[in-house]
């Protein structure tokens, strides 16, 4: 799943897989700005069949933030 | 309840923006912001900016051009709504200028506002086209007008690079043959993610997100109520508000870009008057086959959606 999650971000952001961890953080690290990082989510919602409420997108600002959101929703 | 399927022909439509026109490099002398950043982000270019005008004018302007293109007589109209969130006056509403400045005064002529934010004008699409059909009005006078640079901060560059001045209008008559199908709706919005008090505030991302979400989901239930698809679809309007949100919602339906009429890059937001300028402007270059069906989708604040579908 982490690596699902890392090729999706990867893909999606236009970054290189390898520079991507578990602690990056979407925007200061990845280079997304903020609607990029709902496009994300979006992205995700659909690879994984889950739905993200609008108010728990702010508290979901790390790539690991997003891992276990999937994981407890999953 | 939303869901629900009416009539009305749509007789004519005209559309007015004030003549100055604010760019991204005027906006990068302002505030700290770019033309290529406006740009990238948003898809505007330049807005239109009211400089002594104001509501009511725009409104006018955009009902005489609606009036003249079919050369109609104006004193058929029974029936006068306007969407509107930034009136000149908190009393009497934009609807009612409009009424006094055409000069009509025939009794039981109804005129009033709506305000339903960026989807003010699909309410009052929607509310109208009830009154064509239950009560005795026959002819409807339909605009969505706005001067939002009354209420945007010029030192808040998150929200000043997005929105514009116009008026859009339609006129409509009672007519069982034309079929519209409407999809409307308030969701409540606990966390005030969008409102106005002096000025327009904005919890941006999760207004993308509710509106690239709320474009797709209420296009697909259209559909599936009116029994139709998109074969039969001329193009989409949706509200314009950010380009980004409208390349997202295409991709979301899995439609080319191309279906969706966009003029975004000359007005900005201009909430309840985006949708009637843009079905102006799109009828200004292209005629929909008879029988085909345009599609109008706007979101805003409330948080309010709608989603409708006119038979041309």
């Amino acid at each position: 799943m982490q690596d699902q999650l890392i090729s999706l971000i990867a893909e999606e952001l236009s970054v290189d897989k390898a520079t991507i961890t578990l602690d990056s953080d979407i925007q200061k690290d990845l280079g997304a700005d903020s609607l990029d990082a709902i496009q994300l989510i979006m992205s995700i919602e659909n690879a994984f069949g889950i739905t993200v409420p609008e108010s728990e997108i702010d508290h979901l600002k790390r790539v690991g933030d997003l891992l276990q959101y999937i994981k407890d929703h999953q | 309840m939303g869901l629900h399927k009416g009539h009305f022909r749509i007789i004519s439509s005209g559309h007015y923006t004030p003549e100055h026109i604010l760019s991204n490099r005027d906006l990068e002398k302002i505030v700290d912001t770019s033309d290529a950043w406006i740009t990238s982000r948003t898809g505007i270019r330049e807005r239109r900016i009211a400089n002594g005008e104001n509501t009511s004018d725009l409104a006018l302007h955009a009902a005489q051009k609606a009036l003249d293109k079919a050369a109609y007589d104006k004193s058929k109209i029974d029936l006068i709504i306007a969407a509107t969130f930034t009136p000149e006056l908190r009393s009497p509403g934009v609807a009612a200028r409009v009424q006094a400045k055409l000069g009509l005064d025939k009794p039981g002529l109804l005129a009033f506002d709506v305000n339903a934010a960026c989807t003010g004008f699909i309410f009052a699409l929607n509310i109208a086209e009830r009154l064509l059909k239950g009560g005795s009005y026959r002819s409807a006078l339909v605009i969505g007008a706005e001067v939002i640079s009354k209420v945007t901060d010029y030192r808040d560059r998150n929200t000043c690079v997005l929105f514009g001045d116009g008026a859009g209008a339609l006129i409509l008559e009672k007519d069982s043959k034309k079929e519209v199908f409407f999809n409307v709706s308030s969701r409540s919005d606990e966390d005030l993610i969008l409102y106005v008090d002096q000025y327009i505030n904005m919890n941006g991302p999760r207004v993308y997100q509710f509106a690239s979400r709320v474009i797709e989901s209420s296009i697909r239930e259209l559909l599936q109520f009116g029994h139709f698809d998109m074969t039969g679809v001329h193009k989409i309007i949706p509200h314009q508000a950010n380009m980004r949100i409208i390349e997202s919602a295409a991709k979301a339906l899995g439609v080319p870009l191309e279906s969706f009429f966009v003029n975004i890059q000359k007005y900005g937001n201009t909430s309840a008057a985006s949708i009637p300028i843009a079905l102006d402007e799109m009828l200004e270059e292209e005629t929909p086959l008879s029988g085909e069906k345009v599609l109008l989708v706007g979101f805003g604040a409330g948080l309010s959606y709608g989603a409708c579908a006119l038979t041309f």
